[in-house]
């Protein structure tokens, strides 16, 4: 980045989204070796499945591709929320929040449905080395589902008191970086926990 | 000059109190609170140390009980390298970052503060687990299943909670310096034009970035293996420990990068200063510190070659090993063509940044022993690498740190620190370590174990061992001197003016202590060194001339300066973060302590996020 990028007013003060924008890709760096230390444990737990079921016995591979789908449409109504902020078109970009936000939650209730039928064919985090990593991995990127999920209403709600047009508060930009982001991380998790196990 | 009297009484900032600390957005305030922890954590761990040395002065040490030494070795290392060296870099880097930069503040002014209270919570946390039934007593390492075993039941959930705790801390800081360096620096400082501390930083904040979310995940592994059942690192069920190792040292070795490589930037920062030369072969400087930043995360597994990784990856490990020791010896090279036909002036900053290069030297050679992997299955677990670390850690960081500290000290107070107690300082430290450390060597070689509280008589370790708690004594009395020298300072110093060492950076164009605001205007900067280029011209012989008359550097206060608005919600969400570990060791019933510091944190980040960011200046 050279100088002439510099976005700056008066007084050396710095265009706040701007920064916001940096701080999240270089945050994203950081959440890339996070689910990548996840995976890796996986990865190498994946077999040792102890007295406990295998990968083979209890993923439903046709449910998960069904939540998969939904989660990556989610990125879909993320773009159309980014483009109608960036015509400031501040009702239509509430709406495709929202829809995002509620994806986001169908996506998150298909996670829970899904693990209580594991439970309930006796896989816990206890059972076994790849019961452990595998709940602590989707768990962790359910986490960031709900994380991401409360930013989008937070965004939304701010919307409405005007907070968002003056720069404060969450813009759309940085949650939708993060949105997609954590749909990405889905995507490797679907292939390479799921599709590649059975 | 701009100010020819510096202020004399106490500046504005110390005048508003406590309250005034606890709600800093003041990217120099934040910097003093995080040196000022890092000495009062250097003290404790100082003391574990001085205690370790008293219980091995003899043989048959009956000074601590088993038990105890164990804690104290585990501690000495946890604080030292994350409540010491770790903060005492974050205490320059948040210092000086924004004015070798010629910027107002950090990027997120309040992320800053919360960065720095969750350090002190989690650093309160380790050290108040004394009193609360014993410390971490798993090593530093925590490898499982010293960690992961269930005996003692809350020690080790107070080690893996509190470095997931620091470790958030140095993470949410690193995604702010970074986001600081590539944006807000000033017209004109190119990223090759910014000073070598700046970029060693950049460096540093890197390999955080990247580093501590591998350890983090392998922690959280560890404590729900502690307090859920689950099964990462249980051998008897298919966990695999080596994993934990991977995972530790995969963060491990590129720390050991985060602890050196601000002593390097500080002592590039030195030797030019005081030698009235630029840095030689300053490009390179730089690019061998990504270098070494890069080839961190690949040299991990020689903390490992006796944990059975096979012969190619043995010597895979030891060849990258070998290697990375080239980017480091191209700045000793560096350093030494710096200080080459220098007209040197050997105050003590000086020395301590003479002092780093000769011990770092030392450190380094016995760091190339141990890539070669038959050589370490010897030299494994013993003082031989006790010695090694402590000579890079020690006479590495902590000169180099010092070294920083005699350097900015009259600029962050603006008063000159003493020079005769300084070079008593030096010397003391300097001959102390070397008694401490150097035996170390020769008792690791004779096969000395570490990590074990007391040692037979008649297998040749008395003398070392007793001359290594003698040294380990001088270091403390020569520690004592510095902090007499700080307080006398602090009382009534030499005033410093703002150039006391005719420097060659922005920081040492505005007053000492440097204004709120820092720049009166936003500097623009023309070249490497751009202060010492407007004071002095080179003569045809190489020589520097000064130009008369002096520069101005004075300038008129911008109008419609807007500084970062005191905020108490980064305190109060740090708390609660308190609140939650504290729960979360005592699990069940500490549930109700998780809910409560949540509902303080959730409590701190809603009215973070919604107060106003700036306020106008007066």
């Amino acid at each position: 980045m050279s100088t002439d990028t510099l976005v700056q007013d008066h007084g050396g003060t710095h265009d706040v989204s701007h920064l916001r924008k940096v701080a999240m890709w270089v945050f994203l760096g950081s959440e890339v070796l996070l689910f990548g230390s996840l995976i890796t444990t996986f990865l190498l737990y994946r077999t040792r499945i102890g007295d406990g079921p295998g990968a083979e016995e209890i993923f439903d591979i046709p449910f998960t591709s069904v939540s998969s789908f939904i989660l990556l449409m989610s990125s879909l109504t993320m773009v159309m929320a980014h483009h109608s902020a960036s015509r400031k078109d501040w009702r239509q970009m509430r709406v495709w929040l929202l829809a995002t936000g509620m994806l986001g939650m169908v996506f998150l209730s298909g996670q829970v449905f899904e693990f209580t039928e594991f439970v309930e064919e006796g896989l816990t985090v206890t059972t076994s080395p790849f019961g452990s990593s595998f709940f602590v991995l989707t768990g962790f990127h359910g986490a960031h589902v709900a994380v991401g999920v409360l930013m989008l209403l937070a965004t939304a709600f701010m919307s409405f008191t005007g907070r968002l047009r003056d720069g404060e508060g969450m813009n759309v930009e940085i949650v939708g970086l993060y949105w997609h982001f954590v749909d990405i991380v889905w995507i490797v998790i679907f292939t390479v926990v799921y599709l590649m196990q059975v | 000059m701009a100010t020819l009297s510096p202020p004399v009484e106490a500046p504005v900032a110390v005048r508003r109190g406590v309250w005034g600390w606890i709600t800093t957005t003041d990217h120099k305030k934040i910097g003093i609170l995080y040196g000022s922890s890092a000495i009062v954590f250097f003290v404790v761990g100082g003391i574990e140390a001085l205690l370790i040395r008293v219980q091995l002065a003899a043989p048959n040490g009956e000074f601590l009980s088993a038990d105890a030494y164990n804690q104290m070795f585990t501690m000495h290392a946890t604080t030292m390298v994350f409540l010491v060296v770790m903060p005492a870099a974050a205490a320059f880097t948040n210092y000086m970052l924004p004015l070798l930069i010629g910027a107002r503040d950090v990027a997120f002014p309040r992320l800053n503060a919360f960065s720095y209270w969750v350090f002190l919570s989690g650093g309160l946390f380790l050290t108040v687990s004394f009193f609360l039934g014993g410390a971490p007593d798993g090593g530093w390492f925590g490898y499982a299943p010293l960690s992961t075993q269930v005996t003692e039941v809350v020690r080790m959930d107070y080690w893996a909670l509190g470095l997931i705790i620091v470790g958030t801390a140095s993470l949410l800081a690193s995604v702010n310096f970074i986001t600081t360096v590539f944006t807000m620096r000033a017209p004109g400082m190119t990223l090759m034009r910014m000073p070598v501390f700046a970029w060693m930083s950049l460096v540093v904040n890197f390999l955080l970035l990247f580093s501590l979310p591998i350890i983090t995940v392998g922690l959280i592994q560890v404590f729900l293996d502690r307090n859920l059942g689950t099964l990462f690192f249980d051998a008897a069920s298919g966990g695999d420990p080596i994993l934990w190792q991977h995972m530790f040292w995969l963060f491990g070795h590129p720390e050991v990068y985060v602890l050196i490589l601000p002593a390097m930037g500080i002592v590039s920062e030195v030797l030019p200063t005081f030698a009235r030369k630029p840095l030689f072969g300053r490009s390179f400087v730089i690019f061998s510190g990504i270098a070494i930043g890069f080839m961190g995360f690949g040299v991990w597994a020689h903390h490992m070659f006796t944990s059975g990784l096979g012969p190619v990856a043995e010597a895979a490990f030891a060849l990258t090993t070998m290697f990375i020791a080239v980017p480091t010896g191209v700045k000793i090279f560096n350093w030494m063509g710096t200080i080459w036909g220098g007209s040197l002036r050997l105050n003590s900053s000086m020395l301590f940044s003479l002092g780093f290069i000769a011990m770092f030297v030392i450190g380094g050679l016995s760091g190339v022993t141990h890539a070669v992997a038959p050589a370490d299955w010897q030299q494994h677990d013993t003082y031989y690498v006790v010695a090694h670390f402590h000579y890079v850690l020690v006479g590495g960081a902590i000169f180099g740190l010092i070294s920083g500290l005699y350097y900015w000290w009259p600029k962050i107070t603006g008063k000159l620190l003493d020079e005769r107690l300084g070079k008593w300082h030096f010397w003391l430290m300097m001959i102390g370590f070397n008694l401490t450390f150097a035996p170390m060597h020769i008792l690791g070689l004779n096969g000395m174990p570490r990590r074990t509280y007391r040692y037979p008589e008649g297998l040749g370790f008395e003398f070392w061992n007793a001359m290594a708690t003698i040294g380990s004594f001088l270091i403390g009395v020569a520690m004592l001197v510095l902090f007499w020298n700080l307080y006398r300072t602090w009382r009534r110093g030499e005033i410093a003016g703002p150039d006391p060492w005719d420097g060659r950076t922005l920081e040492w164009t505005i007053s000492s202590p440097p204004p709120e605001h820092n720049f009166d205007q936003i500097p623009v900067v023309e070249r490497e060194d751009d202060f010492w280029h407007r004071k002095y011209r080179t003569a045809e012989d190489g020589t520097a001339i000064a130009i008369e008359p002096a520069p101005d550097m004075s300038f008129e206060r911008e109008d419609n300066i807007h500084l970062p608005s005191p905020s108490f919600y980064p305190t109060l969400a740090a708390a609660g973060l308190f609140v939650v570990v504290m729960g979360l060791v005592y699990v069940p019933w500490g549930l109700v302590a998780v809910g409560v510091g949540a509902v303080l944190t959730l409590w701190g980040l809603f009215g973070w996020s919604m107060e106003p960011l700036t306020r106008e200046e007066h």
